[in-house]
């Protein structure tokens, strides 16, 4: 988006001809470029936001389920996926300085890597999504696993559990129960200190597919933006003078990148 | 804060309007209502004040500055003075922090229930209010003892539903999966309006019930009265109550409409196609059925998701439901 | 407050440009108008849409109205109907028409030329607003197609996630909405970040653009959490995600804080600019520069920040601990100083001005009027123990439609009377303006001040049937929305008049200082043919009534006699 308007005229591929008649010089249109950049980022970091306070209260809220579920998460190939994204991090930091230096070859060939690691990241993904599709690890409504009395990866045992959320109940029993509609008063409670798992489970699964999705899509438009980039890197676009677009895009892809920093010990590493 | 109080009444006795029952405020029907009203009456009379000043300045400067012959340029003035604007922001500042104090303080006395209070188990549904009893009556309007501190313990069957009491100025979300807690103290015997406030669909304009505040000792006989009704009522009519009272209303209708259920107007002695071929009479015992095993015989058509009321409702309580479902033919 | 060069350049260019070239005619053909990336026609293009989305939201509220003349039924329409009505009322009039207004369709014309810029940082991005504008509003209202939803323009859980309305094209459309706005916000804080003339610091800007600034930073902080929580929303619906459904462990009064801490904010994306477009308006029809500057621009940027903190308003009945409503109401009381800082500011620049009744004048006077009002009893609602029993009733529709109304609608009225010249180079009958804007004030007033009353009563909003009691109060509230739609024709009537007939424009009708005033009216395709003379954004008393040119000039240099 901001890059794309700092794209005006580019074809003609002199220096000249980026600058958009609006701006007075190209050192302006660039710093506005990356001025709009900043801020569409800090955009995409409150939509994330909005996700990590879903899960600060869901954890507060169910801090026994987190503790339990977490277990379900293969950590290997989190932190594998967690390295792959470092790696293209790093292949893309490096294809912007080949961008400001003009080597055209180095620039298609860093920018195909890092979409190669994006899909493999991608495809890590898919596999543990697929693993908890069989399990029926699912969110909300669509949660079917049969859950063990004790879960599986887990020698040591539990930490106390919390007192599900002390929420005072009256003396009186509700006396008018209605037909089974949305909420269910009549939901058993879990005893003080008994084993198994805990209720809502789902919660859990319901934020983990949630942060991880949306994530998801997001390296998905990074893959199409590095595609974009090298579209027109083959065009031979960028120079030394003109860079604006994959210094953009590689913001972009870090943000992505360190948005993935955050999810994998708030999901996988729980204590 | 006392002496505000007399000013504000003062002032109100001077104006001819009275802080309660008059232009601005409905009656007064509890003790936490005169406190929200004095504090009510004072901001009225800050924003009046400072209302007038804004308008009364607005047409003065009008008339006096209006562009004219002989006035077509604005006469030289500082075009800033700050000791004067931070004055004008300092005096805001103070006042509002004295109105928010004032808040903070009638909204905890009014947030916190005394000991001992009477409890009533509050149930919001589509569309309408169940109140019920430590004896486990449950009834459409809520009856209380005037002079006693009534605790109620609130909750919903679906979705957020906003219970509301004008006179006396109480009002709370009413939220499913959690019991919210208000309580109050009403000061005379009478009916006072319930409302629902919380946007719910079709019906929620429609969500009213009544306070009704017993006489000393008044409550009392009701209470033995009410929670009697079994012995007191005809079973058919006892029966329309329970229809009504005990969620059987949610999904079956008595003027034949649809709903999640069968309609029970014209259901008794009836044939109905059960799921898997058979037809069975809807009699006592087919009935009886329904209720305590409501999974057992599903009508074609219908959910297996109605469910079971075994514990729930008492043999002669279940008699009754089905001598009302006699009578609707 | 002198620093203006010397005037030569008084009328150098400008004057009305409509036998010349202009952006109106730069480009001909429909294709010129939908491609293209000049912000004065996606500001004339906006204008179009949104009036057209107030004119469709004023017809339900219309209906509204008319349905609540009696308590019981109505065969105009059932109890469903009306509860569509008043969320698509709600709906359009907010995401549709508020949000934007006065941002997109005068700030896009406006902005760029009192930067006196040529465009705006991204066009091509100011383009793609417009049409994530024109995809979401049709998504939305694709909705009243295929199932009008019926959930209140607040879409609370859990009743938007079971109601069988087709609530997730009318969030997906509001989603989209949400970035066309995230946009403009973006592109706008850009374009005064970089963009601002040689000679123009923060503190030279016009007021109007300190209020878009501060607009701006709200729409980009707060919109993407209302897109994560619509999103949120849709994936319950779609999928049973159970984020808020208390039977899966969701909590459905989560969605009120993820919606309220957008929502908010949103509020005062609505009514900062207006106060800008007053801060312009005062200034310039007292004769006189703007009285406190400084507190004014500081002001919004103090709103700016403060409207994220008060969220929790929304809340006061629905269960948040006494902690954090204690809070949230000591906040809110916070908020309302700014606002009051700046009527007392406005009022100190009428003092001793030379004020000139035009018809932006009259919306100025009558924004104070009910803008004072709108804020007093926002007093009412903050103070905790009286919102307990005001909350949810026709004391808060009031309230809001005194602040939303009272001070947006009828600012961006002013601005638009104000501009109009500017924008197609004529002129409208004063006449009918005058009685345009003394209707609306009257059929406002007589409208939404019962509401106070009723409200105060205990009339619980959102409802089909009330209490006979509250009959009188309903019937004279719909007189005054009658009276309220009459003057909106008069004003559509004239304004559309006067894009025929009206009286060619002056460069300078109303002597303005600000640059837009210094280009013809309308202005070139590049906005300036030179480029103007930045100087004190208030100096308006350099600028003296010229009868020969029909307009203001800038006054002849120091030492000579003022006045024409």
């Amino acid at each position: 988006m901001a890059a794309g308007a700092t794209r005006e005229g580019s074809v003609a591929g002199t220096h000249a001809h980026h600058v958009a008649h609006h701006f007075d010089n190209a050192e302006q249109q660039f710093e506005s470029g990356k001025l709009g950049m900043w801020i569409f980022l800090a955009t995409e970091i409150l939509l994330f936001g909005g996700l990590f306070c879903a899960y600060a209260v869901y954890r507060s809220n169910h801090p026994e389920v987190f503790v339990y579920a977490h277990r379900f998460l293969d950590t290997t190939l989190g932190a594998v996926n967690t390295a792959v994204l470092i790696c293209s991090s790093f292949t893309m930091a490096l294809a912007v300085r080949a961008a400001q230096l003009g080597r055209r070859r180095q620039l298609l060939g860093l920018l195909g890597t890092t979409i190669a690691l994006a899909a493999c990241f991608l495809g890590i993904k898919g596999v543990e999504y697929e693993q908890k599709w069989k399990e029926g690890l699912l969110w909300g409504a669509h949660f079917h696993a049969k859950l063990a009395p004790s879960p599986p990866a887990l020698p040591q045992t539990l930490p106390p559990v919390p007192a599900a959320a002390g929420e005072e109940r009256s003396l009186i029993p509700p006396a008018a129960i209605g037909p089974a509609g949305l909420a269910r008063p009549g939901r058993p409670t879990v005893a003080e200190g008994s084993e198994g798992p805990p209720h809502d489970v789902q919660v859990f699964f319901a934020v983990y597919f949630l942060m991880t999705g949306l994530h998801g899509i997001h390296v998905i438009v990074g893959m199409a933006l590095l595609s974009w980039m090298m579209v027109r890197a083959g065009r031979g676009e960028f120079g030394p003078a003109y860079v604006t677009p994959v210094d953009l895009t590689g913001l972009y892809w870090h943000l992505v990148d360190l948005i993935w920093i955050f999810l994998f010990p708030l999901l996988y590493l729980i204590r | 804060m006392n002496l505000g109080r007399d000013f504000v009444d003062r002032l109100f006795t001077w104006a001819g309007v009275q802080a309660a029952g008059g232009f601005w405020m409905p009656e007064q029907g509890s003790t936490g209502a005169a406190a929200v009203d004095h504090l009510f009456s004072f901001i009225l009379w800050v924003s009046a004040f400072f209302f007038l000043l804004i308008v009364t300045l607005m047409i003065v400067f009008v008339v006096r500055y209006r562009r004219r012959p002989g006035r077509m340029e604005a006469e030289r003035g500082p075009a800033h003075n700050t000791p004067l604007e931070i004055t004008w922001t300092v005096i805001p500042i103070a006042i509002v922090i004295g109105i928010f104090i004032w808040g903070f303080k009638v909204y905890l006395d009014v947030n916190t229930p005394p000991a001992n209070s009477y409890e009533v188990l509050v149930t919001g549904q589509k569309w309408k209010w169940l109140f019920t009893y430590p004896n486990g009556h449950v009834d459409e309007n809520l009856h209380v003892p005037v002079d006693t501190p009534i605790r109620l313990v609130m909750t919903s069957e679906d979705v957020i539903h906003g219970f509301y009491v004008p006179a006396f100025r109480l009002k709370r979300d009413v939220v499913p999966g959690r019991y919210v807690k208000v309580w109050f103290r009403a000061v005379n015997p009478g009916e006072y309006q319930i409302y629902c406030t919380q946007y719910c669909g079709t019906g929620h304009s429609d969500m009213w019930a009544k306070v009704i505040v017993h006489e000393p000792g008044g409550f009392e006989r009701w209470l033995d009265e009410a929670g009697n009704f079994m012995k007191t009522m005809p079973p058919a009519q006892a029966g329309e109550l329970l229809y009504r009272t005990r969620g059987c209303a949610q999904c079956h209708s008595v003027n034949g409409s649809g709903g999640t259920g069968p309609t029970w107007k014209g259901l008794f002695a009836s044939h109905v196609p059960i799921e898997g071929g058979r037809v069975m009479v809807a009699d006592e015992d087919y009935l009886r059925t329904c209720i305590l095993d409501p999974t057992k015989n599903v009508p074609v058509g219908f959910q297996p998701v109605m469910p079971t009321f075994k514990g729930r409702l008492k043999d002669d309580e279940i008699t009754a439901i089905i001598e009302y479902i006699k009578t609707l033919k | 407050m002198t620093g203006i060069e010397s005037g030569a350049a008084g009328f150098g260019q400008g004057g009305n440009a409509l036998g010349r070239d202009n952006y109106l005619n730069h480009e001909r053909g429909i294709k010129s108008w939908l491609l293209t990336r000049d912000h004065k026609r996606i500001g004339v293009m906006y204008l179009v849409v949104i009036l057209s989305s107030f004119f469709l939201g004023g017809i339900f509220a219309e209906l509204i109205r008319t349905k609540l003349l009696t308590p019981g039924n109505s065969a105009l329409m059932k109890a469903d109907t009306y509860n569509q009505m008043f969320t698509l009322h709600g709906a359009i009039m907010i995401f549709l028409f508020v949000i934007p207004g006065i941002p997109a369709s005068l700030g896009n014309f406006v902005l760029p030329l009192m930067l006196g810029a040529k465009d705006v940082a991204f066009p091509r991005l100011n383009l793609a607003s417009f049409y994530l504008w024109v995809g979401g509003a049709l998504l939305a209202l694709g909705s009243m197609v295929t199932g009008a939803v019926d959930t209140g323009w607040t879409f609370y859980t859990p009743y938007s996630t079971t109601t069988n309305t087709n609530v997730i094209m009318m969030v997906a459309g509001i989603f989209v909405l949400g970035f066309s706005s995230i946009f403009t916000g973006l592109n706008f804080v850009v374009t005064i970040h970089k963009l601002r003339p040689a000679g123009m610091t923060w503190f030279r800007m016009p007021l109007f653009l300190w209020g878009i600034y501060g607009t701006a930073i709200i729409q980009i902080m707060a919109t993407p959490v209302l897109g994560i929580t619509l999103l949120l929303l849709i994936a319950e619906r779609a999928l049973g995600i159970g984020i808020f459904d208390p039977a899966l462990g969701g909590d459905p009064v989560l969605f009120q804080h993820f919606f309220w801490f957008y929502s908010h904010p949103a509020v005062y994306i609505m009514i900062l600019p207006a106060m800008g477009v007053i801060s312009e308006l005062v200034s310039v029809f007292s004769r006189k520069h703007i009285f406190g500057y400084s507190f004014i621009a500081m002001s919004s940027i103090a709103i700016a920040v403060l409207s994220f903190l008060v969220w929790g308003h929304h809340m006061f009945v629905a269960g948040q601990s006494t902690l954090s409503s204690m809070i949230f109401s000591f906040l809110t009381f916070m908020v309302a100083i700014p606002s009051a800082v700046k009527v007392f500011n406005w009022l100190a620049t009428m003092y001793k001005g030379s004020i000139w009744l035009a018809t932006p004048m009259l919306y100025v006077l009558s924004f104070l009027f009910l803008f004072g009002i709108g804020g007093l009893t926002g007093l009412f609602l903050g103070a905790l123990a009286v919102d307990v029993h005001l909350h949810d009733t026709y004391f808060v529709v009031a309230h809001f439609h005194y602040v939303m109304f009272g001070g947006t609608v009828i600012a961006f009225l002013g601005g638009l009377h104000y501009w109009w010249p500017k924008m197609f180079g004529r002129m409208y009958s004063e006449f009918w303006g005058r009685i345009g804007a003394l209707l609306v004030f009257v059929g406002f007033n007589t409208t939404f001040f019962t509401q106070f009353v009723m409200g105060s009563h205990g009339a619980p909003r959102r409802s089909y049937h009330y209490q006979p009691q509250f009959e009188a109060y309903h019937r004279l509230s719909t007189i005054g929305a009658y009276i309220l739609g009459v003057g909106f024709v008069v004003i559509a009537v004239y304004l559309i008049h006067s894009l025929l007939r009206g009286r060619p424009a002056p460069a300078n009708p109303w002597g303005g200082a600000t640059l837009e005033w210094q280009t013809s009216s309308p202005p070139p395709h590049d906005n300036f043919e030179s480029t103007p003379a930045v100087g004190d954004p208030y100096d308006v008393e350099a600028w003296t009534w010229d009868g020969a040119v029909g307009g203001f000039v800038r006054r002849a240099p120091a030492g000579q006699p003022a006045g024409s």
